[in-house]
């Protein structure tokens, strides 16, 4: 009872339809980090956060490696904690690790940029040479530690502030 | 076994508050033309509904082979329609499909018989009203007439044991009407089944018909073979066959009185 | 007083049981057993009318708003330099709301009218009534089909929407205005998410197609059989489709993107 040429034109309206989807998944959305990939969380405590948003990008030297999945106050102190969602696939960073709030352009949004510090390899080289130089081995950061070596977002306000004040000082 | 296909038993049956039938009875016979007669806005087209299950009556009852059709469950009442078929006053054929695939929907719908097979019942069944050149035509294209043949195809597609007509003969010219009129007294004959037909024509139906019902006032007024409803004494009757225009049946609606209307002051509504 | 007490308790219990008789009118189509053999070719019948027939209308509108954001995302954006955000800006307000909402309005006006003028008239010429006599339930056989097109289609055309949108803005944004095509789809790609963006977009048209069918058939269903009863189901398909869409997409948006 259906003719031919309405079922090729049926067909040909859901193919259309799931080639739309499928060019909006690969190439419109980020696919590459998301639930797929596994993610553990790290957190750091900053004086100030500025404009950092949840979902702002993680970024080492450029590249992403997480997002920013909540931003809440440490009742305690009255200080930002921020939780970084980071990929599975970068997960040696030791505790001299450093989190710098940082803004791509003058005005462009704010990221989180991790400064891995001293890297530590797999090997046992290293533990080899940590024990020559008697230092104390340096620990991996796991999911759930804070980042303690932080640096807070820059405020335009008090930069213009510093300097005002400066300049009064001379 | 019972003589009559459809027993109306003490049907009342109203419309919001408008009583459409008052203790209602009445009996279609098997294997006979019935006529049900009565002037328009009586809810003739309302009888056919309620056999048919669509409209449920507020008292009394409905046998259709001695089965209460209110009382059916919605499953058994899709298993009764089967043995029943209806031609509507439009013919209600279904726009989007040719005649063929109109006669076939039912087959289709209702049996698993292979194509070839339905081909020979449909093309058995549009001879019959004389249809079968028109098997590849769309409703649109067919005339008034041809239209409810074609639907009158449709619905003895499945062999029904009753047809019901809703107005057959409304609005069709003098030779459609009697192609229409044979049809129904030899498909009735030949095919060996009820039919129940609700109209208004009275020379039409007459002569074909073996036992009439005059619905008047909300109930029966006449029943009987056409020569003795041609002879029944009530002037109700009477009027309705003859056609004349005031009797019983006023001429005038029902309005206040004459002068006092055109000298009363009151204005009817503004119309400007 | 009494009479307008009367009237307001008229009209809520004329609401309610229009409510009902919709409510039975949804049930009795998606709960009847589907019969696959003889419901596939009408449900691809439907699929042709309700979402085939749709497509150059919402093709050419999403070509012609994304077009239309992009030259006007532009000029705002190059104010502040920031011309390489024109790739998300033209993306995220198509996925998140003008791909289901629009995409839902032209369903209403095209899909949704045609609906009810069709059931309508099936009515009004007894055809609905000439099925239920053959016992065949015309809730199975003319509404679901219907139904589950519309809930097939409309998802699928607004994600041809937002992806022609994109390109129409892409056409704009990079073939004629100049912005860097590398920075349009790569910060459009950072911006975007897939089960955000993509997946809360779809989601949307998913209600809005389940709205938009469902007053379309009841209005045809439950239309006075009449040439003018006919005219009134149709525009108050399109009146109250409309609204509809518009006031979930309000309380859907509150829900999915507010944190």
């Amino acid at each position: 009872m259906v003719s031919r040429k309405i079922e090729i034109l049926v067909g040909f309206f859901v193919s259309l339809g799931v080639l739309a989807l499928v060019m909006l998944a690969l190439n419109v959305a980020n696919t590459s980090i998301g639930s797929n990939g596994e993610t553990y969380t790290l957190k750091a405590k900053f004086e100030n956060i500025g404009s950092l948003k949840v979902r702002s990008p993680i970024k080492v030297g450029g590249v992403v490696i997480g997002r920013v999945t909540n931003i809440s106050l440490d009742k305690s102190d009255y200080l930002p904690v921020v939780a970084m969602e980071i990929s599975k696939d970068y997960s040696n960073f030791s505790e001299t690790t450093a989190v710098n709030i940082l803004t791509s352009g003058i005005l462009g949004e704010q990221y989180l940029g991790l400064n891995p510090g001293v890297l530590i390899g797999e090997s046992d080289a290293d533990d080899e040479l940590n024990d020559l130089f008697g230092q104390e081995k340096l620990k991996i950061l796991a999911d759930g530690d804070f980042i303690t070596d932080t640096k807070s977002a820059l405020v335009l306000e008090e930069l213009i502030g510093q300097f005002l004040f400066n300049q009064g000082g001379e | 076994m019972s003589q009559n296909i459809v027993e109306i038993k003490d049907v009342t049956f109203t419309r919001g508050e408008r009583v459409i039938y008052k203790n209602m009875s009445f009996n279609v016979p098997k294997g006979k033309i019935t006529a049900i007669m009565g002037p328009s806005g009586i809810g003739k087209t309302t009888m056919l509904r309620l056999i048919g299950g669509q409209l449920k009556p507020d008292a009394g009852d409905i046998l259709f082979d001695q089965q209460s059709i209110p009382k059916m469950s919605r499953k058994i009442l899709y298993q009764v329609r089967k043995k029943m078929s209806m031609l509507f006053q439009s013919g209600a054929l279904f726009t989007d499909m040719s005649v063929f695939d109109n006669v076939a929907f039912p087959i289709r719908e209702h049996t698993s018989l292979n194509e070839e097979l339905i081909r020979i019942i449909v093309l058995l069944k549009l001879e019959l009203v004389g249809l079968r050149g028109a098997k590849n035509l769309m409703p649109s294209e067919l005339s008034g007439g041809m239209a409810r043949r074609a639907a009158l195809a449709r619905s003895i597609a499945l062999d029904p044991d009753l047809i019901m007509y809703d107005e057959p003969f409304a609005g069709q010219d003098p030779i459609s009407m009697g192609v229409l009129v044979k049809l129904i007294k030899s498909l009735n004959n030949v095919l060996n089944i009820s039919s129940l037909i609700v109209t208004h024509d009275v020379t039409e139906v007459m002569s074909i018909a073996d036992h009439v019902v005059i619905l008047a006032d909300k109930c029966v007024i006449g029943e009987g073979s056409p020569q003795e409803i041609l002879k029944h004494e009530s002037p109700l009757v009477q009027q309705f066959l003859q056609g004349l225009s005031d009797g019983p049946v006023p001429f005038h609606f029902e309005a206040q009185d004459y002068t006092k209307d055109l000298l009363s002051e009151q204005s009817e509504g503004e119309y400007q | 007083m009494i009479a307008v007490w009367q009237r307001l308790g008229k009209s809520t219990l004329e609401r309610f049981s229009s409510i009902g008789r919709a409510t039975s009118l949804l049930l009795g189509s998606l709960f009847s057993m589907p019969n696959i053999k003889k419901g596939t070719p009408l449900l691809i019948k439907q699929l042709y009318y309700v979402g085939f027939l749709s497509l150059t209308i919402v093709i050419v509108s999403g070509l012609f708003i994304g077009m239309v954001l992009a030259l006007q995302g532009y000029t705002v954006l190059q104010g502040y330099g920031a011309e390489g955000s024109l790739g998300p800006l033209v993306a995220l307000s198509l996925l998140r709301e003008l791909g289901p909402v629009v995409t839902g309005l032209l369903f209403a006006g095209r899909a949704g009218s045609a609906l009810t003028a069709e059931i309508g008239l099936m009515k009004a010429t007894e055809q609905l009534s000439s099925l239920e006599m053959m016992a065949v339930d015309p809730l199975k056989r003319i509404i679901a089909p219907r139904f589950w097109a519309g809930m097939i289609s409309m998802p699928l055309l607004a994600l041809i929407f937002s992806a022609v949108g994109i390109l129409g803005a892409h056409l704009v944004g990079v073939n004629w205005l100049g912005v860097d095509t590398g920075s349009f789809w790569s910060i459009m790609q950072a911006e975007v998410s897939f089960e955000k963006d993509i997946l809360n977009g779809i989601i949307k048209t998913v209600v809005f197609a389940f709205l938009i069918t469902w007053i379309a058939l009841y209005r045809g269903y439950d239309c006075i059989p009449t040439s003018e009863g006919i005219s009134n189901a149709t525009t108050k398909t399109v009146v109250q489709s409309s609204l509809a869409v518009l006031g979930f997409d309000f309380v859907l948006t509150a829900i999915m993107f507010s944190s």
